[in-house]
C-alpha cells in the first residue's frame, strides 16, 4: 500500500464546512417549505437565511482559492475515459475492474464527478443563492419590478434543493466505491488515499 | 512528530473549523432584535390648564342644555365652525368611492348596514348618539350652534348621561328617572375636559343596540381591562385613552371606521409611535410592508363580552299563542332570539377573517341593485399586488335583511316608533308596514314587495391588541394546515402554506429513485463481491 496526498487542508475544510452548511440549509429549508416541525419555523427560518451568508461566504473563499491555486482546473469536465468511467460504475464495478482513472494531487476527480461537481458548482449552488437571495430581499410587489411574488424563484428554489438531496444520496453512496469502502472517507478525512502498488501509468489520465 | 500534527491538523480542519461555521451560523442566525420600547406620557397626565369651576358663566342656572352650549361658546367661539363640518355632526361626509364611482355625500345619514339596516327613520334611537340635540326628524337645525352637545364628549365627571329614545335630549323634570336623571348642569359644566374613554365609549361601544354588537373589538370590558385585553388601555398598563391613538386636533378626530368611511386619509395608525420597524428586527419587520401590525398583534377579538356574528331579520316578528313576542336565549345567556329584531349568533374570543385591505371602501348606495349574493355592504379594496394594501384582520358581520323584490334594492325599515300603532316594527311587528314606512322617510321607491337578501358587513379590527406574548406566531401562517390564519388569502405565494405540486411530486421522485438507485447498485455489489470470491 502506499499513501497519495490528494485533498489539501483548505480542501478538506471546504469540504466538511460546506457539508455541515448544505445539512442545516436542507433541514430548515424543507422546515419552512412545509414538509416537517424540527427547529419551529421562526428558527427554521432565521437558521436558513444565517446558513445562506455561511455558505455564501464560503463560497467566495472558495472560488478565490480555486484560481489562486489553480485548482479550478480538476472542475474542467473531459470526455476522455468519460465512457470507461461510466462503464465502470456500470458493469466493471461487479467484477473487481480497477478504476480506470487514478487520483492524484492535481487530479483528484474522475471524468463523471469532474461534470456532475461542476454542475453543482455553476448550476445549483448559484441559482440556490440567488433564487435564495431574491426569496429574501426581493420578494413584495413593492419593487420595481414586480416579479408576482416571485413564484418562479421559488419554484426553482425547490427543484433545486430536492436536486441537492438527490446529489447527496447518490454522493454518500459513491464515497463506498473506492478501493475499500471507506477509502474515499478516509482521503477526505486525512487528504490521503491508500492504494494498492500497482504499475499504472497515469500519462493518460485527462487534464 | 510529523504524524502528530498531521493528526492535529485534520482534527482542526476536518472538525473544528466546520464546527466553528455552524457554531457561528447558529449563534448569529438566532439572534432576534430587541423591540424598540416606546415611552409615552398619555394626554390625560398632562394636566388641566383651566379650572372651570371659576367661571361665573357656568354658575348660572341652565334652564336647557343648549344654554351650556351658548356658554361655553361664548369662550370658545369658533369650535361650532369646527364641530358642524365633522362627521360627527352631519352623519355624512363628501367622499371619493373607489372603483371610479365618484364624489358622494355618505355617513350613517344615508348608508344602510346589516344591523338595524339604516339610522334615517329611526332618530328617536339611533340619534341618541348624535352630537347634538334632539334630532328629531328632518326639522332639527343643523345650522344652530346652540344645538351642539359640548358636555356628552367633554363631560369628566360621568354623570351626564342622554336619555334613550329621545333624540339626544337628556332628561328632562318632566321625564326624568333614576337611570336617566336631569343632568346637574353647572357640576358637569364646570368639570369638563378632554374626551376619556366613557366619553367616546357610551356610543362608540354600544353600536347596533348593545354592548361589542358592533365592532367586536370596542366594548365596556375596555373602560378598566387587563393587559391581555389591550395592552394599550390597559389600567395595569399604559392606561390610554382613545385620544392617545386617535389624535385630535381642531376637533378633528383621526381614524375611521369602514363601515361608513371610504378614504386612506385622516386616519390612526400604530405607526404614529412605533414606526415602521418597530421590531428591530430585519425578518419581521419586512412583514410591514405586506402585513397590518394588527393581524398578528390582535390575534382575537370580542375577548371579554361576545359580539354579535350574524343577525337574521328574516325570522323576526314571531309571537307566542297568547301573542307576545317571544324571547330566547343561547348558552352565553345573550338572547339568540327576540321578536323585535330576529335571530341573533354571538360570538367571543373570535379568530378574525382576513383580508387585503388598502385604506378605502365602497360602500352599498341607495341607489344600487343587488348583483351578487351574499350582497356586500361594504367592500373593503385591495389585493396582493396593490402597493397600498396589507393583510388585516376583518370581522365579518353577516346577515339577512329584507329588500325590494322589484326594484332589486335594500331597504330602509322603520323599527324605532314612540308608540304602537304607529307602524314601527320593535312596536307592531309588521314588517311590511315598516319597511313601507322606512322608505318613505327616506324619500325611496318601494314597489310593496320585499324578501330577505344575505348581507355581508366588513369590519377592520384594530383594538385589543395583545401583550407580545400572546401575539400570533410564525407557524399560524406559515402553515400548510386548513386551520391557517390565511389559509383562505389568495394571490400570493406564502411560504410553508404554498408548493407548486408538480415540482414537490417530481423532487420527490428524483430522490427516492435515486435511493433506489443506490440501494440496486449496492446490492448488486455484495452479490457481484460473493461471486468474485
Amino acid at each position: 500500500m502506499r499513501k497519495i496526498k490528494i485533498f489539501s487542508r483548505f480542501e478538506r475544510f471546504w469540504h466538511w464546512s460546506q457539508m455541515a452548511v448544505v445539512v442545516l440549509l436542507t433541514l430548515t429549508g424543507f422546515e419552512i417549505h412545509g414538509n416537517f416541525a424540527m427547529f419551529g419555523f421562526e428558527q427554521a427560518v432565521r437558521l436558513h437565511n444565517a446558513a445562506a451568508i455561511s455558505f455564501i461566504i464560503l463560497g467566495f473563499i472558495t472560488i478565490f482559492w480555486l484560481f489562486v491555486t489553480g485548482q479550478y482546473q480538476n472542475f474542467i469536465p473531459t470526455r476522455n475515459k468519460l465512457k470507461e468511467q461510466i462503464s465502470f460504475y456500470a458493469k466493471g464495478i461487479f467484477h473487481n475492474a480497477p478504476h480506470p482513472t487514478k487520483k492524484t494531487e492535481t487530479n483528484k476527480l474522475n471524468p463523471l464527478q469532474r461534470i456532475i461537481y461542476l454542475g453543482l458548482l455553476i448550476l445549483i449552488f448559484p441559482v440556490q443563492t440567488i433564487t435564495g437571495l431574491l426569496y429574501l430581499y426581493y420578494h413584495y410587489p413593492e419593487n420595481p419590478i414586480d416579479a408576482s411574488g416571485l413564484w418562479l424563484a421559488v419554484i426553482t428554489h425547490t427543484l433545486g434543493a430536492f436536486l441537492v438531496v438527490a446529489f447527496v444520496v447518490v454522493h454518500v453512496y459513491m464515497t463506498s466505491t473506492g478501493h475499500r469502502i471507506t477509502t474515499n472517507v478516509k482521503a477526505m478525512i486525512t487528504g490521503f488515499e491508500e492504494e494498492p502498488i500497482k504499475k499504472e501509468s497515469t500519462e493518460k489520465q485527462p487534464v | 512528530m510529523n504524524k502528530i500534527s498531521q493528526k492535529l491538523t485534520t482534527f482542526l480542519v476536518v472538525l473544528v473549523l466546520p464546527a466553528l461555521v455552524i457554531f457561528l451560523t447558529v449563534h448569529f442566525g438566532l439572534r432576534r432584535g430587541i423591540p424598540v420600547k416606546k415611552e409615552y406620557q398619555v394626554r390625560a397626565s398632562l394636566g388641566k390648564k383651566v379650572d372651570h369651576s371659576e367661571f361665573q358663566i357656568l354658575k348660572q342656572e341652565f334652564k336647557r342644555p343648549q344654554d351650556v352650549t351658548a356658554a361655553c361658546l361664548s369662550c370658545h367661539n369658533k369650535r361650532d365652525d369646527e364641530l358642524m363640518a365633522s362627521a360627527h355632526w352631519k352623519w355624512d361626509r363628501e367622499t371619493n368611492l373607489p372603483n371610479g364611482r365618484g364624489k358622494v355625500n355618505i355617513g350613517k345619514k344615508n348608508l344602510i348596514n346589516n344591523f338595524c339596516m339604516a339610522a334615517d327613520g329611526n332618530n328617536g334611537s339611533c340619534m341618541r348618539c348624535h352630537i347634538g340635540y334632539g334630532w328629531q326628524d328632518k326639522s332639527f337645525d343643523f345650522n344652530d350652534p346652540n344645538n351642539i352637545d359640548c358636555l356628552v364628549c367633554h363631560d369628566n365627571t360621568n354623570t351626564y348621561k342622554k336619555r334613550k329614545n329621545s333624540a339626544g335630549m337628556p332628561a328632562t323634570t318632566e321625564n326624568a328617572t333614576s337611570e336617566f336623571p336631569v343632568p346637574d348642569y353647572n357640576f358637569v359644566s364646570q368639570n369638563v375636559g378632554k374626551p376619556k374613554r366613557e366619553n367616546c365609549g357610551v356610543c362608540h361601544f354600544h353600536g347596533g343596540g348593545g354592548n361589542n354588537v358592533k365592532h367586536g373589538d370596542l366594548e365596556e370590558a375596555m373602560l378598566n381591562c387587563s393587559r391581555s385585553v389591550d395592552v394599550h388601555m390597559a389600567k395595569d398598563g399604559k392606561d390610554m385613552a382613545c385620544n392617545d391613538c386617535h389624535l385630535t386636533e381642531n376637533h378633528n378626530i383621526t381614524g375611521r371606521a369602514y363601515s361608513v368611511s371610504s378614504e386612506n386619509t385622516n386616519r390612526s395608525t400604530c405607526e404614529q409611535c412605533h414606526t415602521s420597524a418597530p421590531h428591530n428586527d430585519k425578518v419581521l419587520d419586512m412583514h410591514y410592508i405586506k402585513v397590518a401590525c394588527q393581524t398578528c398583534h390582535i390575534p382575537i377579538y370580542a375577548k371579554v363580552n361576545p359580539t354579535v356574528m350574524y343577525w337574521d331579520w328574516s325570522v323576526a316578528g314571531k309571537r307566542d299563542a297568547n301573542g307576545n313576542p317571544i324571547t330566547e336565549y343561547d348558552n352565553q345567556h345573550k338572547y339568540s332570539y327576540i321578536s323585535i329584531k330576529g335571530h341573533f349568533v354571538w360570538n367571543d374570543h373570535v379568530k378574525p377573517d382576513y383580508a387585503w385591505f388598502n385604506g378605502t371602501a365602497d360602500h352599498y348606495l341607495y341607489d344600487d341593485t343587488i348583483t351578487t349574493i351574499p350582497l356586500k355592504i361594504n367592500t373593503l379594496m385591495g389585493n396582493y399586488e396593490d402597493l397600498e394594501s396589507k393583510i388585516w384582520p376583518i370581522k365579518i358581520h353577516r346577515g339577512k335583511q329584507p329588500f325590494d323584490t322589484i326594484s332589486k334594492k335594500l331597504v330602509n325599515v322603520k323599527v324605532f316608533g314612540n308608540s304602537k300603532g304607529e307602524g314601527a316594527f320593535w312596536e307592531d311587528l309588521r314588517m311590511d308596514t315598516a319597511i313601507y314606512l322606512g322608505m318613505k322617510y327616506a324619500e325611496r321607491e318601494y314597489s310593496g314587495k320585499f324578501d330577505f337578501v344575505q348581507t355581508e358587513a366588513y369590519w377592520p379590527i384594530n383594538h385589543q391588541v395583545a401583550p407580545k406574548e400572546q401575539t400570533l406566531k410564525c407557524i399560524d401562517c406559515h402553515t400548510r394546515s386548513e386551520e391557517g390564519r390565511l389559509a383562505k388569502l389568495p394571490g400570493f405565494y406564502l411560504p410553508g402554506r404554498n408548493y407548486a405540486k408538480a415540482v414537490d411530486y417530481s423532487g420527490f421522485a428524483i430522490i427516492i429513485i435515486s435511493v433506489l438507485g443506490v440501494i440496486i447498485h449496492s446490492v448488486m455489489r455484495i452479490f457481484a463481491r460473493k461471486n468474485n470470491l
